[in-house]
């Protein structure tokens, strides 16, 4: 006898950061308007895509190894129940204590708690999607309790009172005069004489924050990978602050989406070399941190996992939809994504940007509340060529397009195209009608008026193929 | 070799230009032509813009109208990706297996014309002759989804009096996308805007592609900056002959 629990929920309203304010055409207006933006834009992406491009030259197994990523995350999620069972148990074993949160707001409230059980009132943090998807900084807020991020450009956002817009490089839509522009406003004892040099800004950053990492007894981090097998978890970072927040503190919270998880040791092989070639355009990223339960003596004494839903379960229920849940945040796709180069990140309204944001949000949080989304792409294929682990993201935004709710004169106008289709004396009727109605020129009214915006449209021909056809 | 010509619903409407020129290079090359009547559209803009459903008579019509045929030929990557790539899910999707299996055995005899030209007939030098300064844009559906590669590059390479000029981020979308240029015609535009910038840092008179859709946005574009540059589908320029000018 089974007992049916109910169809898996969605991300709740209300809490995190996977919905915008605004549809993404609208959102992308104003974004394209922004000169600055464009330019800061296109350089980034341009410079990160000819590096990850030379070293993924470099090695002749790289579609083999694509195809093993793919193959091993399809397994994970084949097994996710029982992979996760075996992971808790394997943390428990070493020593930590593994949460379950169905949600945004349970998640919130279990870190919140945690904290609180410590008596401190100030958290680092590594970046993490996770906790950024679910709005922890702004929960930690709420309950009294300061959060810090360590990442350089986490703390740039941070500082900024702003959002990030890439995956890996949350604050790709700055240049450095106006970092410094930020860190003069709002850095706590920042050199006023403070100059735009890469280099000085970072020691500012590096001299404000040893003292926070030094003086703060609680971390709160994401993680890259978790190993069913061992009960490991993964983080890979290229700045160093990971490890500080990993190994100083007494307390470690880890968030986790569930779908992080890989079944073996051996599996990480695969992924240490897809994730940094892919993301930061490195042979290796500078730093990665494995720890297992806790150490006595070493590292952080009191180790939590807290393991996400927050809509997981039911992108896997999607049969072609679940692809996505594969996707291990390198940003490879949102780099070589046409309208992501032009756009940038805020315009999706979401943490999860660029094109796998557009098939990963409006399925986390139902379609009905994302629904611009799956249509922010020219479907022209980059993403997929790019994707690390082969997500197929053309064939799941096609896939997302049918459950849009789709605008009632559009309906009926696509409708009435199809049936025109699909009855050949009609279409030709149609055909006709057209070259008569003089559809053509430079200004006409809606639907076609966005065209004509800124596009001529040609002057339909004297004859069609098939009346030069029949006349032959 | 007798080819049946899938003429694609806007090349017949719009473009006719192009489905006359593939169907008279085919013939200079000794070739027969047929022209299946019945054929409308593959329905790609209904499926990628999530109207799959309305797809599916589409689909059936075009597997049966082309199904009688061993070689089928379209002037256009994107609806030669359409049937390769999206026919039999939208049959497997309305639990059509029957349909799926036709539709994939159709898909496996279709090709692009540069595909079949250089795949199929095993011709690079198509006798063409074409005075011009050329920048080739290579369509997204071409190149990732059904990847002919360089083909449509060797055939140019052939062509008399033709100058090739390389393309600056060639491989970049141009912005069409189908219904994408009207949901979101800024973002579209935004991407033409480069495109075309690197089609005039080419100085090229014209601007060639195996997609009159891709054209048609290209071309919109250029002709309302009064650019002076030209959009010419492959085809156009494949059967361009010495005698013809």
């Amino acid at each position: 006898m089974t007992t049916f629990l109910g169809m898996p929920t969605t991300a709740p309203r209300g809490v995190g950061n996977l919905r915008g304010d605004e549809s993404f055409p609208a959102a992308a207006h104003k974004a394209l308007g922004n000169a600055q933006l464009r330019r800061n834009l296109g350089h980034a992406t341009a410079t990160i895509r000819a590096k990850s491009g030379a070293v993924i030259g470099e090695l002749p197994d790289w579609q083999e190894l694509r195809t093993a990523g793919s193959a091993l995350k399809a397994d994970t999620m084949a097994r996710l129940p029982e992979l996760l069972l075996q992971l808790e148990e394997n943390v428990t074993a070493a020593g930590g204590v593994v949460h379950w949160a169905a949600d945004a707001n349970e998640a919130n409230r279990i870190v919140a708690e945690l904290v609180r059980a410590t008596g401190e009132n100030r958290v680092i943090k590594v970046k993490s999607m996770a906790t950024q998807e679910i709005g922890l900084n702004e929960a930690l807020e709420a309950a009294g309790i300061e959060p810090v991020e360590t990442d350089l450009a986490e703390l740039i956002v941070q500082l900024g009172h702003d959002k990030p817009s890439h995956i890996l490089v949350p604050a790709i839509h700055r240049n450095r005069s106006e970092i410094r522009e930020i860190f003069l406003r709002e850095m706590p004892g920042v050199d006023p004489a403070l100059t735009d040099e890469p280099v000085i800004l970072a020691g500012a950053a590096r001299r404000y924050l040893r003292e926070t990492f030094l003086s703060t007894r609680v971390a709160v981090s994401g993680a890259n990978f978790a190993v069913a097998e061992t009960g490991t978890l993964a983080v890979l970072e290229s700045e160093g602050n990971g490890r500080m927040c990993l190994t100083l503190p007494e307390t470690l919270i880890t968030v986790m989406g569930v779908e992080k998880l890989v079944p073996t040791w051996q599996d990480l092989e695969v992924f240490l070399q897809l994730l940094p070639r892919a993301s930061t355009g490195e042979r290796m990223n500078p730093y990665t941190s494995m720890w297992t339960g806790v150490t006595p003596g070493d590292g952080p004494q009191n180790f939590h996992l807290v393991l996400l839903d927050n809509g997981r379960s039911a992108v896997l229920a999607d049969e072609v939809g679940r692809q996505a849940l594969h996707c291990i945040r390198c940003s490879a796709c949102l780099n070589v994504c046409p309208v992501y180069e032009r756009t940038g990140g805020h315009a999706y309204g979401s943490v999860y940007p660029g094109p796998i944001g557009a098939v990963l949000s409006p399925q986390l949080t139902g379609v009905e509340d994302n629904a611009s989304l799956p249509y922010a792409s020219s479907l022209c294929g980059a993403c997929f060529d790019a994707c690390p682990v082969k997500i197929d993201i053309p064939s799941i935004l096609v896939h997302l397009r049918n459950e849009v709710p789709h605008p009632r004169t559009e309906k009926a106008l696509m409708r009435a195209a199809a049936y025109t289709m699909d009855h050949p004396k009609l279409y030709e009727a149609a055909q006709h009608a057209a070259k008569l109605s003089k559809v053509a020129g430079r200004r006409l009214p809606p639907p076609l008026s966005g065209w004509t915006a800124s596009r001529d449209l040609p002057e339909p021909p004297s004859e069609t193929f098939r009346d030069w056809w029949a006349k032959r | 070799m007798r080819i049946a010509l899938f003429v694609t619903c806007l090349a017949d409407t719009m473009f006719p230009a192009a489905a006359k020129a593939t169907v008279l290079l085919l013939e200079r090359l000794g070739h027969e032509v047929v022209f299946p009547e019945g054929q409308t559209c593959c329905g790609q803009m209904h499926i990628n813009t999530g109207y799959q459903k309305d797809a599916l008579p589409l689909v059936r019509r075009h597997v049966r109208t082309f199904a009688p045929y061993d070689v089928v030929v379209a002037p256009s990557g994107s609806c030669v990706g359409s049937v390769r790539h999206q026919h039999a899910m939208v049959a497997r999707s309305a639990g059509d297996e029957g349909l799926a299996a036709r539709a994939e055995d159709v898909a496996s005899r279709t090709y692009e014309l540069s595909e079949l030209l250089v795949d199929v007939l095993g011709v690079e030098d198509v006798g063409a002759y074409y005075p011009h300064r050329v920048t080739y844009h290579p369509t997204c559906h071409s190149l990732r989804m059904i990847r002919v590669g360089d083909k449509p590059q060797r055939l140019l390479r052939q062509v008399r009096g033709l100058e090739l000029v390389e393309l600056d981020a060639a491989d970049q979308c141009c912005g069409f996308g189908g219904t994408f240029a009207l949901k979101n015609a800024d973002t579209s535009t935004a991407m033409l805007a480069d495109k075309m910038r690197h089609v005039l840092d080419t100085k090229a008179e014209v601007c060639v592609a195996g997609d009159s859709s891709c054209l048609m946005h290209i071309g919109g574009g250029l002709s309302r900056l009064d650019a002076g540059v030209r959009t010419v589908h492959l085809a156009e320029i494949l059967a361009a002959t010495e005698a013809a000018t």
